[in-house]
């Protein structure tokens, strides 16, 4: 009797250490199937021609995608201008200012915004924020512009909910400390506060960035997706994501194996950035 | 000149407070123009009938069907693994290299972007696996894009469980298992079950990792290898192809109220299940 319920526990200790394992797993695959579709066209156009080649026309053979690396990172930076300083000042608000029943209303309300589809994000940049800019900016309104508008408020809950994290977790001594010497509450939060959640502010930044580089449906609804450099902000351009979501329903052979290639330099991208800002959170928890 | 602090203060409350109610004022306005707009539009028919030429006239009940379906399904293969991980992490073994290795597997799940989850879903489900566009490819997709949700908010749950109510079980001589099974999964309910709304929410509102997997039959999918649409993806083929925007705003709708009825719920459910211990 005792070695039967032994015999269970060992088994589900064994079936729980599966499970565990499962999202080992799933990301190895992930890697795998990525990396073994996106790397043979690296090996036979060349690492170096992909990545900074700029003329794209996979069904001719050229497969730049330089230019959508740098719209990319023009669309995050663009968005983090926008919604770094909105999530931020938020942030301090709910966790400095706001009483405590303002603060259950207004926590969960944010995080909502979360909520709402990137799809529906498109839409709303596409019949609202496109007509705006083309009628009082210029340009067809699909537009750098436009895109990091509507990014910059689909990263504020990720930036909103983690530097609100760090900015509560620190000690409250350091703010009666402050203020006890004379210090105002602004005072207290730009001098003291503001230096000592640093870290994990920042790693919202980052993940905000890593969320808005990641982003794909809104961006190819407002984007305008040409291939090229955006020279102005209110130039339309293509995005790594973009370029997959566009092309992959009907691309085949070399033209396929490209959108992989691209999505491995995203992929690249995405680790890179996933990894600062785990180190940047890491690190205020063991301060 | 310099000026007084106590002034610089009052001004900075002042701008964060507006900055605050302007930032909710973004969620009240996108749910109000979606409401206005596809309200006069949503009515049973639009509920229940089969689009017609489309999507141009008619409904969207095989992509509400899709939708269920898809959500369904996913958190059917999703908990089990996904609250297995949790009570693993938890219950089964102290902090060391494994659990971080396991831990940076999760997180690095939760960092990968739809796209990418459509493009290995893709090559992996649809094509290598031959599943073709189909509602399991979808399913299994999204699985492993809503597993790190489900463990992260199961780790948390549990971990709120308090140690005595552990402590007495054992000393009833109930085993580990049965004291997980019968004590701190119990107690642990509503805060796995809010990850498990969460997650619901996000298989809704998903549409890259879907669209590719999934595809966009617009027929009723009646078997686990047929293909279909969810309504974030028919909403999304309405609007960029510019089918119907009226049946675009009462599909975003349909689509916006269901997901946040969910989360609305599932942050209730949280709310009651922390001031249950605290």
């Amino acid at each position: 009797m005792i070695e039967k319920s032994l015999l269970k526990e060992r088994f589900v200790k064994l079936v729980l250490l599966l499970f565990a394992l499962s999202s080992l797993l799933f990301l190895f695959l992930i890697f795998m199937f990525i990396f073994s579709e996106g790397s043979p066209l690296f090996l036979k156009v060349g690492l170096w021609k992909i990545i900074s080649g700029s003329k794209w026309a996979p069904t001719k053979g050229f497969f730049g995608i330089f230019p959508m690396i740098i719209s990319s990172f023009l669309v995050t930076f663009g968005a983090l201008i926008i919604g770094a300083p909105m999530g931020l000042s938020c942030a301090i608000y709910l966790s400095e200012y706001s009483g405590k029943r303002m603060k259950m209303f207004l926590k969960p309300a944010l995080e909502l915004l979360a909520g709402i589809p990137s799809v529906v994000y498109g839409f709303l940049g596409v019949v609202y924020i496109v007509p705006l800019v083309r009628n009082y900016l210029g340009g067809s309104g699909f537009s750098l512009l436009s895109t990091s508008i509507i990014l910059g408020v689909m990263i504020l809950p990720t930036i909103i909910s983690i530097s609100f994290d760090a900015l509560v977790s620190v000690p409250k001594t350091y703010r009666e400390g402050s203020l006890a010497m004379g210090a105002t509450k602004w005072q207290t939060i730009y001098k003291v506060i503001l230096p000592s959640a640093k870290s994990g502010i920042l790693a919202s930044f980052i993940l905000g960035m890593g969320r808005a580089i990641g982003e794909t449906m809104a961006v190819i609804m407002i984007a305008g997706n040409a291939l090229k450099i955006p020279g102005s902000i209110l130039d339309p351009l293509r995005t790594l994501t973009g370029n997959i979501a566009l092309e992959l329903s009907y691309a085949s052979g070399d033209h396929r194996l490209a959108l992989f290639s691209t999505g491995v330099v995203l992929m690249v991208i995405i680790m890179v950035l996933n990894y600062v800002a785990n180190f940047g959170i890491n690190r205020k928890i063991v301060k | 000149m310099r000026i007084n602090p106590r002034i610089i203060n009052k001004i900075v409350e002042m701008g964060l407070n507006i900055q605050a109610f302007f930032t909710v004022g973004i969620l009240v306005v996108i749910v109000a123009i979606i409401f206005f707009k596809g309200f006069p539009y949503l009515n049973p028919e639009f509920i229940f009938a089969f689009p017609d030429d489309m999507g141009r006239h008619g409904g969207i009940f095989p992509s509400i069907v899709g939708t269920i379906q898809l959500a369904l399904l996913s958190i059917v293969f999703a908990t089990p693994l996904g609250v297995g991980t949790a009570i693993f992490l938890t219950e089964y073994t102290r902090e060391s290299t494994f659990t971080k290795l396991i831990r940076f597997g999760v997180e690095s799940l939760a960092g990968i972007p739809s796209i990418l989850y459509g493009l290995f879903g893709f090559i992996f489900f649809v094509i290598k696996l031959k599943m073709g566009w189909s509602l399991l490819a979808g399913v299994l997709t999204m699985t492993i894009m809503i597993l790190p949700t489900i463990i992260r908010t199961s780790e948390e749950a549990i971990r709120s469980v308090p140690r005595q109510l552990r402590i007495v079980s054992y000393s009833l001589s109930a085993t580990k298992w049965e004291t997980i099974k019968k004590v701190v999964i119990p107690a642990a309910a509503p805060g796995i079950l809010t990850g498990i709304m969460l997650s619901v929410g996000r298989a809704v509102g998903e549409t890259a990792a879907v669209i590719f997997t999934m595809g966009s039959s617009l027929r009723l999918p009646l078997s686990l290898m047929d293909s279909g649409r969810t309504m974030a993806v028919h909403f999304y083929i309405l609007a960029r192809e510019g089918i119907s925007m009226e049946k675009a705003y009462a599909t975003a709708l349909v689509l916006v109220l269901s997901i946040l009825s969910i989360n609305v719920l599932a942050y209730y459910v949280m709310h009651k299940a922390m001031s249950k211990y605290s």
